[in-house]
């Protein structure tokens, strides 16, 4: 289940205080991670096709992806990620504060691997990015093609 | 936890051939917070005839959650994957994929055929508990279904 290489996870995200949540949540995990964020969709985009700077970055194991976010929708950003061959075994976890039934079905539809809410308080925030990381890192066997 | 309160059990596909897998994952999953009635089909074909209602399973309740094997008799996991994610009205209930292939090509695959999750089994007992307890919590209490 775990392994010597750290698992690479693509936060996008572009509420400071959430990426800072998130940031203390993993902190801790058991298994070891490296965390890069990236605050937009575009960036997101570029960071995955290691576009510009992100030329030498490496490909995710798993992506936490917001849906409200500035420059391209979390949605578009999913639908595109889920279309590229190279890209689409790649997990992507919803991570947002919709509670939309309309945003589930979507999301869903558009192969989002989990679409979690997140709550606004900050314990229960916390506990919330630990069971991701628990359940997506410590039990999910990820693709490393 | 962010679940609405649900009055209706949450209702379980098993896709498991081995009885004491199935065992140990109706036990697991008892034991879970959120009400859930778990549905067991042996193969590959009778969990088709359960999602598509056919035969004896015309009133099969559409599941909310779908623990698949790959290596089943008569019907293989990846052929139900694709059938089920090929299918408007199945291809939103989650499936996570439980099995003993540990082969890269097999997790490969299954991710691009659109598996939510991708698990492999413990061999012993009690990891195994574990990791459908994990699958159980993160499924019915954490993640929004559609």
């Amino acid at each position: 289940m775990t392994s010597g290489v750290p698992i690479e996870i693509l936060l996008v995200e572009d509420n400071p205080g959430d990426v800072r949540l998130t940031k203390e949540a993993l902190k801790d995990a058991k298994v070891r991670n490296t965390l890069h964020v990236v605050m937009d969709g575009v960036e997101a985009l570029s960071f995955l096709r290691k576009q510009g700077k992100y030329a030498a970055v490496p490909v995710p194991d798993l992506i936490l992806l917001d849906l409200n976010l500035p420059k391209k929708n979390g949605r578009e950003v999913l639908e595109e990620i889920k279309q590229d061959d190279g890209l689409r075994h790649i997990p992507v976890v919803i991570l947002t504060t919709s509670q939309a039934e309309r945003d589930i079905a979507e999301s869903y539809r558009l192969h989002a691997n989990a679409y979690v809410t997140k709550p606004v308080d900050l314990e229960q925030f916390l506990t919330v990015v630990k069971s991701i990381e628990q359940f997506w890192l410590e039990i999910v066997k990820l693709s490393h093609i | 936890m962010n679940q609405a309160p649900q009055a209706a059990p949450i209702d379980v596909l098993l896709v498991e051939d081995s009885r004491d897998d199935a065992e140990l994952t109706l036990h697991a999953l008892q034991a879970a917070k959120i009400r859930n009635r778990v549905h067991v089909a042996r193969d590959g074909a009778e969990a088709l005839d359960f999602l598509f209602r056919r035969g004896e399973f015309a009133d099969a309740p559409t599941p909310d959650l779908i623990l698949l094997d790959l290596n089943l008799p008569k019907v293989d996991g990846h052929e139900v994957l694709e059938d089920i994610k090929g299918d408007e009205r199945l291809s939103r209930i989650p499936v996570i994929v439980v099995t003993s292939s540990q082969a890269e090509e097999d997790v490969a695959k299954s991710y691009r055929l659109h598996a939510n999750a991708y698990v492999t089994k413990p061999i012993e007992p009690a990891a195994f508990l574990r990791a459908v307890s994990a699958i159980g919590r993160f499924w019915l209490e954490i993640v929004r279904r559609p």
